[in-house]
């Protein structure tokens, strides 16, 4: 790839026809992700879709981490100039967790359950950067503190059994921005919390990308919540991206799938029995 | 209600038994989870418990049927009225758990893997030594809407729906009065959960069943249910009629913190780090 020139509005990351398949027990081969194309800036981008639409597979597929035996193209995947399909190993593990980090679903299985919290949070930016031992300390204690947990020097200390949902995602989050991402992917990183908490996370994350100029792709399968928290959404089906909407504009959705997402909710206030259900269309998944 | 009027002999939707739920408490190693809750269901109706985790709205549910140990207080059937009140069976009998059936979250979890759904509908039919079971299965499967095909399937080979449809229909083959339903559609995508929520709507109706469900989602409680309970930490925070919590009529601010929370984010409203804390 040739070096492109840089513009102040370049795109941080651009996705061309992004293909992710994997094989099958008779040596065919499924796509989860059928040509997915999106640029995205310092922004919020949210990818919808329920389970199997590939959304998670995106996601996986932009940091990296698509099972060995999943097969990734595109005509493009780009970060920052950086061309991501041909990069080394090496330069792939520079940019993750450094440059491109990510917020995995339920903290209960995304940390390490024999490290403390703090330590985990010290080997992440150690891995990224030169620093002392006492100044990662100090780094550590900063980022959980920037997650409005009150007492770091306690939480610091204590290992992922120890806290709840709430807390252990907000320590994750804390590790994904020590080292100073330019890009953040979550992958449902509230859908395992309790309402209450979830919005606590939510504007942790909106506050940090909007003092960092961060861009966030965050992916769940709650187009509701995702409408009321990003700039622009995705609504994914089948592996396929079937609709882009702006935020605020979830009313005027087109696409008859998203449509009847948001229809089959059942709505406070509002008696519908039987509910509205999803009648799939099979030329939707064409 | 149904006793009153006479129905006509051949199909029997006598309404359900309802529940009575009087100062229950359930203590693990000091820590109390539920204090001292009580609740009255009556027969064919709809009841909710609402709250975050933690709240000991699952461990009323499994103290019901018997899954946690109970330290105090008192679960009895509440009968439908018209019948004789002391043939009602006692909590712990085998008579109640034929009674009283329960749906469990996690169908990936709380099917066998290891056996088809043929045989998962047929072990309850053998504990409790009912014969026809090949009649009853294949109407139980029918009455969820999957068929006869689906059964000789393993759990691995069917989607969450389906799976949540055959817990549906392994609580319904003892023909119960009472279903207990413990999210019964958390683990599933939203298109799904509305199938399986109508659902269990129309087999209520068609069965006259008494519904005791539990959910963290306010949307769906106040759809599925008439009434509902708010728990928050072991405690009762208000028991209320779903219309008026539609209607915003409720009166304690946790409740109403919760309405606000399920209404999704809003950037102006939410202050950065909010004491939601009590």
């Amino acid at each position: 790839m040739s070096a492109p020139t840089v513009m102040a509005t370049d795109p941080l990351l651009v996705v061309d026809d992004l293909r992710v398949s994997f094989p099958g027990r008779d040596g065919d081969w499924t796509e989860a992700v059928r040509g997915v194309s999106f640029s995205l800036g310092r922004e919020r981008l949210g990818i919808v879709g329920e389970s199997g639409s590939g959304k998670s597979q995106t996601g996986r597929a932009i940091l990296g981490l698509t099972a060995p035996e999943g097969r990734v193209s595109a005509r493009q995947l780009s970060f920052r100039g950086v061309d991501l399909l041909h990069a080394s190993a090496a330069q792939r593990r520079e940019l993750r967790g450094g440059r491109i980090s990510m917020v995995l679903q339920d903290p209960k299985y995304s940390l390490n359950p024999v490290m403390c919290i703090g330590e985990q949070i010290v080997e992440t930016l150690r891995a990224h950067t030169r620093v002392s031992r006492a100044e990662a300390r100090r780094k550590a204690l900063a980022a959980l503190e920037a997650v409005a947990i009150d007492d770091p020097v306690r939480v610091y200390r204590l290992y992922p059994h120890e806290v709840s949902g709430g807390m252990g995602q907000r320590a994750m989050i804390a590790m994904m921005l020590i080292a100073n991402p330019d890009l953040l992917i979550a992958d449902e990183p509230t859908s395992a919390l309790d309402v209450t908490v979830q919005l606590q996370v939510l504007s942790i994350l909106d506050k940090l990308v909007r003092d960092r100029g961060m861009g966030l792709i965050f992916i769940s399968h709650d187009l509701r919540l995702v409408s009321s928290f990003c700039d622009r959404i995705l609504v994914m089906y089948a592996g396929k991206v079937v609709e882009e909407i702006s935020s605020g504009q979830l009313d005027q959705a087109n696409h008859p799938y998203t449509q009847g997402l948001l229809n089959c909710l059942p709505r406070l206030g509002q008696q519908r029995h039987p509910l509205p259900t999803l009648d799939r269309k099979p030329e939707w998944a064409l | 209600m149904g006793a009153v009027n006479s129905m006509p002999a051949a199909q029997p939707p006598t309404v359900g038994a309802g529940l009575e739920v009087t100062k229950l408490r359930v203590v693990f190693k000091g820590f109390v989870a539920v204090a001292d809750t009580s609740f009255r269901v009556e027969p064919g109706e709809s009841f909710g418990l609402v709250g975050e985790s933690g709240s000991g709205k699952s461990t009323v549910l499994r103290a019901i049927c018997g899954l946690a140990p109970m330290s105090g207080g008192q679960v009895s059937l509440v009968p439908t009225p018209g019948s004789a009140p002391a043939s009602l069976p006692l909590p712990g009998s085998k008579a109640f758990r034929r009674t009283v059936q329960m749906v469990f979250q996690d169908p990936y979890g709380s099917l066998h893997p290891r056996q088809t759904v043929d045989r998962i509908l047929a072990e309850p039919l053998a504990i409790h030594g009912i014969t026809d079971a090949e009649a009853r299965i294949e109407r139980a499967l029918d009455e969820v809407g999957l068929g006869t095909g689906f059964r000789f399937r393993y759990p691995h080979q069917l989607s969450g729906g389906q799976r949540q449809r055959i817990a549906i229909a392994r609580a319904l083959i003892l023909e119960p009065q009472l279903l207990l339903l413990d999210e019964p559609t958390s683990a599933l995508d939203a298109s799904v959960q509305a199938e399986v929520l109508n659902l269990l709507e129309s087999l209520r109706r068609r069965r006259g069943l008494t519904f005791i469900m539990v959910s963290h989602d306010l949307a769906v409680v106040t759809h599925m249910c008439e009434r509902l309970l708010v728990m928050q930490r072991g405690r009762t925070v208000e028991q209320l009629a779903s219309d008026d919590l539609a209607a915003s009529k409720v009166r304690e601010d946790y409740t109403a913190r919760l309405m606000s929370a399920s209404a999704g984010f809003s950037r102006p409203a939410v202050a950065p780090n909010p004491a939601l804390e009590p």
